[in-house]
């Protein structure tokens, strides 16, 4: 991946330290150590049943390890709950879509934007001064930052339910992306999607981390290994809950341990189109 | 919206002195308009933002003057490309202002398409949208020399490209502040050069047999066309127009450029393509002008909905459209009214119609028009039904719009109307539809041979075939490589037969096949939504638009179809057997023009197979093909289609 330095890619923004997570005597998640710098896309692959969405779940805050430290910005954060994580800059999606069907598009958007409203419920009800004026900022955020980047205007209105798989996941994206979070956790945006969905999902996680705009970090655990080449600055491969390695794309591919637990056979390696 | 302006109130018309050019009117417009009044709006993030005359001025004039700064020079040729927006109507009049001659490509042309244009026009400059335009024009730079800079708006996705070709147009405009700060002169004395017979515009034709032709228009070309049309139907400067169709599509410049630079009506963008409904219904133009297809989709629009409404409703639905229907019928054919009937209508009108109209955002619309390609007489009577004062033009790229056009209470659904003023149109002894006016084109860019046989005597020879019936009104019939011979040797038009197979909101597309055969077949192709909507009430699993085509469930829908469209049809023009196409015709796959006309002859070679299997005994036809993308990947596709034979 070029022009990490434009990206700035620098300090480390999340940090996994010996993290173990068992559910009765299965091991999902083994002495797990992590570090993700500012700016980059890192991925996490392994087999199924790895461990990768439990450790998503664990970073996200659904889930608490009972080893192990989870630092954010060096700020230790493992008592913080979901939401409180998603105050200081922790957005994530789900790998099956976790979006408010009966809810229209704008309405799901605007849910995500939820965190950064101030303004209390009296001058919610009374509706002036600050409370207008902050309604009109986050309209413009959720309008010229979202709506237009994701291309979803003539979705606006419709309920989500109703739209294919395809475009309720973008929708989970761009409810994602009205937090402003600085640190973007994709639980495999591409599941499911078509060649083109695929392709404009692949577009959007490459701007979301690239444009000067957004230049967020991205934690992103996919199965198509095409993709996962091509975006990321680094691999983290995971299986059985260890990590067995953590490195470039070019030095993954070419480890032959990894080769042996998880690309092991060739067609696995094979891509779409 | 404003309404209420009495049409005596505003002026007439303007003189269009043979002097007078595109840029000429527009500064006098701007200077006369200034910022009180809104020129066009765009939405733009879910709200409409206006765009005063004074915006528009001065964003055209520090274009030009960016252009002449690239190098422009009389007579370059400036080609744009991209989705409707006020960008691209400046881009379009910087470049005539400039002196340049504009070029429009269709939104979706494939880059071979673009090559093709891009090359032949000479352009010199190219006004992209977005980075997809980019690409494509950064592909073919190479293999077009000429062409020097591109430009283009929206940043998104630019960040990483650094080719000197490359311009953002706020960068032109720039440019263009400098120049205007060295020469504060300069715009007006280019703007003050020309006259209305240099060339304006180049627009290329949809060939539906070979190349694009690529036709001349001058300014008076334009000037005059929008002059004649709107002596016809007036618009005033406070109706609304919704520009959402092709700027390559000369029926879009005609209502963009020569009628609203002329009255100053608003000229409002949509959002996005996706959008233009909606935004329309937002809008409630006042005037407007669409392709059939346009019609015939709003048609299925009310047609599936009705399907889809409560008993109650569409029982009101059925008596209302009886009612909407007779009276239509009553006007066709200029019938006096009864006052029962006329009282029965309003009340109709009130409770139903106009609650369609309104959803269809057709409210205020005082003229629509329909042209382009034909038009069903079933989608026509549908819209009279309603009360939308539908009528039909002929005219084609060549004329700068159109030359005949239906006058209001004087419409007749198989014909195309009287001349408008300023245009003789005659009919020659082969039948052939020949046109003369001070709009007919110039010639075609480097093609002598194809001017030379369009171009005869100061007359436009068509190559439609046509007649002019008892009332004087003008028959247009089809191409005249199109008409077919049928069995009892009677002359008939196959277009016709399609456009009445396609008033069923479960056929897009439909091809029909009989010249000189002893029957009529077709192929036809299922509206994936529609059909597919119907086989899910009908609990009838499908994955693909292949698959469910071929359903035998669908086949018999689809019969009862063209059973319905065989009604009073002459036995010898009857749809005798037909298959459903497992793909939707594409104009990506040159099996029609952009503008959607059917490709007849290629088709037919392209499907010879199944053109055969159709006049032979077989029930099926194997299909094994391969599909080559828009990026070079390839599938393969392995299919059977049925033949079904309809049942008398």
């Amino acid at each position: 991946m070029n022009g990490s330095h434009e990206r700035g890619i620098g300090e480390v923004l999340l940090e996994l330290q010996e993290v173990s997570m068992h559910f009765g005597k299965v091991r999902a998640l083994a002495d797990v150590n992590l570090k993700i710098r500012k700016g980059e896309i890192h991925s996490v692959i392994g087999p199924n049943g790895a461990g990768k969405t439990v450790m998503m779940n664990v970073i996200s805050g659904l889930y608490r390890p009972q080893k192990g430290d989870i630092h954010y910005k060096g700020r230790r954060i493992n008592h913080l709950k979901p939401n409180e994580r998603a105050c200081i800059g922790i957005s994530r999606t789900f790998q099956k879509v976790e979006v408010f069907g009966g809810m229209t598009v704008l309405d799901n958007i605007r849910l995500g934007r939820h965190i950064h409203l101030k303004s209390g419920i009296l001058s919610g009800a009374l509706y002036f001064g600050k409370t207008a004026r902050e309604e009109i900022e986050h309209r413009a955020f959720i309008e010229q930052e979202i709506i237009d980047f994701l291309e979803i205007e003539q979705l606006r209105h419709k309920p989500v339910g109703m739209l294919p798989y395809g475009l309720q996941k973008r929708v989970e994206l761009g409810r994602a992306l009205a937090l402003e979070p600085e640190l973007l956790i994709l639980d495999e945006p591409l599941a499911g999607l078509n060649l083109e969905e695929t392709e404009d999902m692949a577009r959007f996680i490459i701007d979301i981390n690239e444009e000067k705009r957004w230049r967020v970090t991205c934690l992103l655990v996919e199965h198509d290994m095409g993709v996962v080449m091509d975006l990321s600055d680094r691999v983290f491969v995971l299986n059985f809950g260890n990590m067995i390695m953590d490195g470039t794309p070019a030095e993954v591919q070419s480890s032959p341990e990894v080769i042996k637990a998880y690309l092991g056979e060739e067609e696995l390696y094979a891509t779409r189109g | 919206m404003p309404q209420g302006v009495n049409a005596a109130e505003e002026p007439t018309g303007i003189e269009i002195e043979k002097d007078l050019t595109i840029p000429k009117l527009f500064h006098r417009q701007a200077k006369r308009f200034g910022e009180g009044r809104v020129a066009m709006r765009e939405k733009e993030f879910g709200i409409w933002r206006p765009v005063t005359w004074r915006d528009y001025f001065e964003n055209v004039k520090y274009l030009a003057l960016g252009l002449v700064k690239l190098g422009l020079k009389k007579g370059d040729k400036v080609s744009m490309i991209g989705d409707n927006r006020p960008e691209g109507l400046w881009a379009e009049m910087a470049a005539v202002c400039a002196g340049g001659v504009g070029v429009w490509l269709f939104q979706d042309s494939l880059i071979d398409e673009v090559k093709y244009i891009i090359d032949h026009s000479d352009s010199k400059f190219l006004f992209g949208e977005t980075q997809e335009e980019v690409d494509k024009a950064l592909s073919i730079i190479r293999e077009c020399p000429k062409l020097k800079k591109i430009i283009w708006d929206d940043p998104k996705g630019m960040r990483n490209y650094r080719q000197d070709c490359l311009i953002s147009l706020d960068e032109v405009r720039e440019l263009g502040q400098e120049l205007d700060r060295e020469q504060p002169t300069l715009f007006d004395r280019l703007v003050q050069e020309g006259h209305g017979d240099d060339l304006a515009l180049l627009f290329y034709t949809s060939g539906t047999t070979s190349l694009p032709k690529g036709a001349l228009l001058s300014h008076n070309n334009m000037l005059t066309m929008g002059k004649h049309l709107m002596e016809v139907d007036p618009c005033l400067s406070t109706d609304d127009y919704v520009s959402y169709l092709p700027f390559a599509w000369i029926g879009e410049q005609m209502m963009s450029i020569s009628c609203g630079l002329q009255i100053g009506y608003t000229i409002n963008f949509p959002e996005g393509p996706g959008t233009a409904p909606e935004n329309i219904r937002e809008i409630g133009p006042h005037v407007m002008f669409a392709p059939p297809r346009m019609w015939e989709q709003m048609t299925r629009t009310v047609q599936v909905k009705y399907l889809d409404a409560t008993w109650t409703k569409r029982k009101c639905f059925e008596a209302a459209s009886r009612i909407g229907y007779h009276v239509a019928d009553m006007r066709f054919k200029k019938k006096r009214i009864p006052w029962y009937w006329s009282a029965l209508d309003k009340l109709s009108k009130v409770c139903v119609q106009n609650k369609i109209k309104d959803h269809l955002g057709l409210t205020n619309v005082r003229n629509a028009y329909t042209g382009g390609a034909a038009m069903g007489p079933d989608h026509f009577r549908f819209f009279h039904s309603l009360g939308v004062n539908l009528k039909q033009i002929y005219g084609q790229t060549e004329v700068a719009g159109i030359s005949v056009v239906h006058r209001s209470g004087d419409i007749k659904f198989d014909t195309v109307g009287h001349p408008i003023p300023g245009t003789e149109v005659k009919i020659t002894p082969e039948g052939e539809i020949i046109t003369r006016s001070s709009s007919v084109f110039l010639g075609y860019y480097k093609n002598p041979s194809a001017t030379a046989k369009a171009l005869r005597d100061g007359w436009l020879y068509s190559d439609d075939k046509g007649f002019v019936d008892d009332d004087g009104h003008l028959v247009v019939f089809d191409r005249t490589k199109d008409v077919f011979t049928l069995r009892d040797g009677k002359p008939f038009s196959p277009q016709y037969l399609e456009t009445r197979l396609k008033f069923s909101p479960y056929i897009t597309d439909s091809w029909v096949i009989g010249d000189k055969r002893d029957f009529i077949t077709a192929v036809l192709c299922i509206d994936y939504a529609v059909v597919g909507k119907w086989a899910d009430d009908k609990k009838l699993n499908y994955t693909s638009y292949q698959e469910l085509s071929q359903k035998p469930e669908v086949y018999d829908l689809i019969e009862k179809q063209i059973a319905q469209a065989n009604q009073d049809l002459p036995v010898t023009a009857k749809v005798k057997k037909f298959t459903n196409l497992y793909k939707t015709l594409d104009p990506d796959d040159d099996e029609l023009t952009r503008t959607r006309k059917l490709r007849r002859a290629f088709v037919e070679k392209r499907y010879q197979e199944i053109v055969d299997a159709l006049y032979s005994d077989a029930e099926t036809v194997h299909i094994d093909t391969t599909i080559k993308y828009e990026d070079g990947r390839e599938s393969r596709i392995r299919t059977d289609m049925q033949i079904r034979k309809v049942k008398a």
